[in-house]
């Protein structure tokens, strides 16, 4: 999708923008409320998220419970740090797969672009090789869904 | 170019997926992989021939060891792990953009008299 971008900046960093047609306190809302989160952060068709925990105040727990709806299925687990109503959330998250991954430290931020949003996510690992694992379990998560488009790609 | 297939059920392990993340970081040893895992070098020695035949990682002869790194094509894997994560996280914007745009409907329907 040409309107977004995904990129890894240095070491430690993947960044990724996104444009959207809403204002940015509606963008803010669906990345912090459960029933508006449970809608849209599925990963590949076919998976759902029938635990959705998101208490946004610092401090607050993150905890998202993903499952493919035949036996599969992991979770992930995190904090708020930091939230700036509508512009900028901070937080930290593992996968459990279900030994926990290291800590990704994000940052999201939400600036107002024309009638739109601008959303940039700079993700944080604690170093290049957290990331390329982080990478890796990413990928296996999302890989039934895009092997065959990935085929098609070769 | 490794088989993808071959590839993936690489990956699927996690103790091969930390070897590799390892890997990423410069040549190593048997000795060497072994030593943050609570598993015997054999097994490791295992873990790298399924590496090794998959594509994803090259070996050397240097006297009798035998150093590993990333296999260039084992880095093109990576690269498209990226072009996977791109894909899932665009799959979940535009899911997004639908729940934004029905929010928007709901909006407008209650400002209505």
């Amino acid at each position: 999708m040409s309107k977004m971008t995904l990129k890894t900046e240095g070491d430690k960093h993947v960044v990724v923008t996104r444009r959207f047609a809403a204002s940015p306190e509606a963008v803010y809302r669906a990345h912090t409320e459960p029933r508006l989160i449970q809608k849209w952060l599925l990963g590949p068709d076919g998976w759902a998220m029938p635990v959705c925990v998101s208490e946004a105040r610092p401090g607050g727990k993150i905890r998202y419970e993903w499952t493919d709806g035949k036996g599969g299925g992991f979770h992930l687990t995190g904090e708020y740090l930091e939230l700036v109503p509508f512009s900028r959330i901070v937080h930290v998250e593992r996968m459990h797969l279900p030994d926990p991954t290291p800590d990704n430290h994000v940052e999201t931020m939400f600036h107002p672009d024309g009638t739109g949003t601008l959303m940039t996510m700079r993700m944080t690992f604690p170093d290049a090789e957290t990331r390329a694992a982080m990478l890796a379990t990413n990928m296996e998560h999302g890989m039934e869904a895009s092997y065959v488009r990935l085929e098609t790609m070769i | 170019m490794p088989n993808l297939d071959t590839a993936f059920s690489a990956l699927a392990d996690p103790t091969r997926r930390a070897i590799l993340a390892r890997l990423a970081s410069g040549e190593a040893t048997v000795m060497e992989l072994a030593e943050p895992f609570e598993v015997t070098q054999p097994a490791i020695s295992r873990h790298l021939k399924v590496l090794e035949g998959a594509g994803l990682i090259v070996r050397r002869v240097e006297g009798t060891k035998r150093p590993c790194r990333l296999a260039p094509a084992g880095i093109d894997t990576i690269d498209r792990w990226l072009a996977m994560l791109r894909q899932a996280l665009a799959k979940n914007y535009d899911r997004l953009d639908g729940v934004l745009a029905a929010a928007l409907d709901t909006e407008e329907r209650k400002d209505m008299p």
